[in-house]
């Protein structure tokens, strides 16, 4: 019953912030629904941790595809994480503009929508009904992506949204065919996750090649593997920083969690190259994102290709396959989400100091605003892996399981390419927080917007320190200590892929 | 049912098969926003028809229910959708220019074709059913071209055409080798279809009214920092309005 309560809050919440009300309204509606989410999914994780195999409604009619085993409930609980600090981000982000009531509550609406879509993608277990959740959370956040309604907002929205639908068409394939593949094994399982992957040493080998090569380049698209990447530094730069801090915080992983879910299904059949496929795919998405990340001028594009990054090094450790690198894979699953979503917070606590986002136009933040320049330079560090923080602790345990395993090459790769992408972010942030500009003078951007004296100190709005804070507590937490349960829900998880 | 009639039925499915590629085909040459909802419409019907004829063929309940399902939402409800919710005048106008030319669009669509068939094949062969043979090649035919014509049109609703035409293509497929899917997901599926041309159409709206042009396609002021001149200006400010 617990899930589908999981499931209706954001849906109640959605209704209850189109009721005309003041801005407070929707403002504390939206939070008190995401920390009740945050609770439950919490409550909900430490039963599956201490032992109890999954979690589902109801047998009968409709609800039997309903059901959370440990690798879904990670995902929730890092859904409803993110989506907790963003709700109360968003409340000090969004006062700054004047924006007028309707608006507002549109925002709102279409967020806890999105939080909805999101949610639904781990707790279903039926995979086509997973296809469609998928394309709700495009079309849920497509306009949050639009919010600005600026130029390039439009064009980033745009492109999310028809990139993503074309890789939604490929993944339908790849899932019918799934289907098709199920029906063929002549096994009798119920079409879900966990009967699939009993039925697919039955499976003919042909159509489940056919179906694993089209749902990953399908969903990969909306992952941001590389070369479907192209929406992605657009979408994600262009989007409120907390829609920006749920899309790459835990949008990208959700999706990828669809892909990972297939990764034990076409190992239990004979002869796959799964592995070899997701290594190929993880490292060129590195190697480019890498690449690019050094010469971005926009902040938070740098985040972005970050995200793109990060997706990578998860996929190759899961291509790597052995359970040492399948737990690395779900650690840096856990770590990429809080510190990317700490990251964008930072950098839209910047982007409402400065009123840019061209790297180039900010120098020495940090006399200007020492929180956000701090903030900058924590998310800087923590998302490219500097010790002792959440990242760094993931990344060694992947790297240290690729040494084990004897797969030198890719170990190596990966390696080289996470030391570039760190010189690439810490670059850029380092000039834009301690940097000095041109003239010399401390800490003012070139192009300072008009009503925004140069020199004046500026203070962050309080929710938005606050929701710093509290995203920044499980970056430092999680690189000096990982919690009994969190530990037993990373091992159920990866354990979920390898079997 | 007796051999006879399973002949006639394959046949006329083979028909529709056809007649869908032909419609997809069309969707790439056509130059005017209406006449790709035409044939856009003119291949949901096809799908609908084809669905009908392996659920007579395989007594399938669940095929009437995907061509019920086509047959209601396509031809009515998402032309209405498109008027409700995108700007009226696109539907005349012509769309100019094109990425690549509409014969060279031909013969690329050609090659798609045959690329369809040679992945088609495999499916069908480890399916082994009658229908699957000429029905998977078209469905990965109708879904290639589909994703086509998005990288190459410039204008919003023949985009948006084309994603549902990426849809009914895999779907064409889809029911020809996986019968009985539940009927929620069909259900589900063609209320995704509806939801893809509110968003899109709102947003189209949006970019018409706050950049002035509704050749999506057009829009390409964000792109990677090396191909921007240096001396570029700074971007817009943060979110504004």
């Amino acid at each position: 019953m617990s899930v589908l309560i999981i499931l209706l809050i954001p849906l109640v919440a959605t209704a209850l912030v189109c009721i005309p009300l003041k801005r407070a309204w929707p403002r504390g509606v939206t939070v008190l629904a995401n920390g009740a989410l945050l609770f439950l999914t919490a409550k909900l994780a430490l039963r599956l941790a201490a032992g109890e195999p999954f979690v589902s409604t109801l047998h009968a009619g409709l609800l039997k595809w309903i059901s959370v085993d440990g690798l879904g409930a990670l995902i929730v609980l890092l859904i409803a994480l993110v989506a907790t600090t963003a709700s109360i981000f968003s409340i000090g982000y969004l006062t700054h503009e004047k924006l007028a009531p309707g608006k507002l509550r549109l925002y709102y609406a279409n967020y806890n929508l999105f939080i909805f879509s999101m949610i639904a993608i781990p707790v279903l277990a039926e995979p086509t009904l997973v296809w469609i959740v998928v394309e709700l959370t495009t079309l849920c956040s497509a306009l949050l992506v639009s919010f600005d309604n600026t130029r390039e907002a439009l064009e980033a929205s745009w492109k999310y949204v028809l990139l993503s639908l074309l890789g939604a068409g490929f993944a339908l394939f790849g899932f019918l065919v799934l289907f098709a593949a199920m029906q063929a094994s002549g096994s009798g399982e119920a079409y879900t996750w966990s009967g699939l992957i009993s039925a697919a040493p039955k499976m003919p080998p042909a159509l489940l090649q056919t179906a694993f090569v089209f749902i990953l380049i399908g969903l990969g698209t909306k992952v941001g593997l590389v070369p479907m990447h192209t929406w992605l530094p657009d979408a994600h730069s262009q989007a409120p920083s907390p829609v920006c801090a749920l899309l790459s915080g835990v949008e990208t992983t959700t999706i990828l969690y669809v892909v990972l879910r297939l990764f034990p299904v076409v190992r239990a059949a004979p002869q796959s190259h799964a592995g070899t496929w997701a290594i190929i795919l993880g490292l060129i998405s590195v190697g480019t994102a890498a690449f690019l990340l050094l010469q971005v001028r926009d902040y938070k594009r740098m985040f972005a290709f970050s995200t793109v990054e990060h997706m990578g090094v998860i996929l190759t450790a899961v291509g790597l396959g052995t359970s040492a690198a399948s737990y690395g894979a779900m650690q840096q699953i856990v770590a990429h989400s809080v510190t990317k979503s700490f990251c964008f917070f930072a950098a839209g606590a910047t982007l409402l100091v400065v009123g840019t986002r061209d790297i180039a136009a900010v120098r020495g933040l940090i006399r200007r605003s020492p929180g956000a320049g701090a903030a900058l330079v924590l998310g800087g560090l923590a998302i490219t892996g500097a010790p002792p923080l959440a990242i760094f602790l993931s990344e060694f345990s992947i790297l240290k399981a690729g040494l084990t395993q004897g797969r030198y090459t890719v170990t190596g790769l990966l390696a080289l390419f996470i030391v570039i992408a760190f010189f690439g972010v810490m670059l850029h942030v380092n000039r834009i927080v301690f940097g000095a500009d041109e003239n010399g003078r401390n800490g003012s951007p070139i192009n300072h917007h008009a009503g925004v004296e140069p020199e004046k100190p500026f203070r962050l709005p309080f929710s938005c320190g606050l929701a710093l804070i509290l995203a920044a507590a499980p970056i430092l937490l999680l690189g000096v200590y990982i919690p009994k349960p969190l530990h037993d829900l990373l091992s159920l998880a990866a354990s979920a892929l390898t079997k | 049912m007796s051999d006879a009639t399973n002949q006639l039925l394959e046949n006329l499915n083979a028909l529709a098969g056809g007649l869908f590629l032909l419609a997809a085909f069309g969707m790439v040459a056509v130059r005017q926003a209406r006449g790709c909802l035409n044939l856009f419409i003119t291949q949901s019907l096809l799908l609908a028809a084809s669905a009908a004829l392996l659920g007579l063929r395989y007594h399938s309940e669940h095929l009437y229910g995907v061509a019920i399902v086509n047959l209601v939402s396509k031809p009515f409800i998402v032309p209405w959708l498109l008027r409700k919710t995108s700007p009226g005048e696109i539907y005349t106008r012509r769309e100019v220019e094109q990425a690549l030319n509409i014969p060279t669009s031909l013969l690329i669509s050609l090659a798609l074709v045959v690329l369809a068939y040679f992945l088609g094949r495999p499916i069908s062969n480890a399916v082994e059913s009658e229908f699957s043979g000429p029905n998977v090649s078209i469905g990965i035919a109708g879904l290639l071209l589909g994703a086509y014509t998005l990288t190459v049109r410039r204008e919003a609703v023949p985009l948006l055409l084309g994603v549902l035409a990426m849809e009914n293509g895999a779907f064409f497929a889809g029911i020809a080798i996986s019968r009985n899917l539940p009927m929620l997901v069909e259900l589900a599926i063609a209320t995704d279809g509806l939801i893809i041309v509110f968003i899109m159409g709102v947003l189209t709206r949006a970019v018409q009214k706050h950049v002035g042009t509704t050749a999506v396609g057009e829009l390409a002021t964000l792109k990677e920092a090396a191909a921007e001149p240096a001396a570029e200006p700074a971007k817009e400010e943060a979110p504004a309005k």
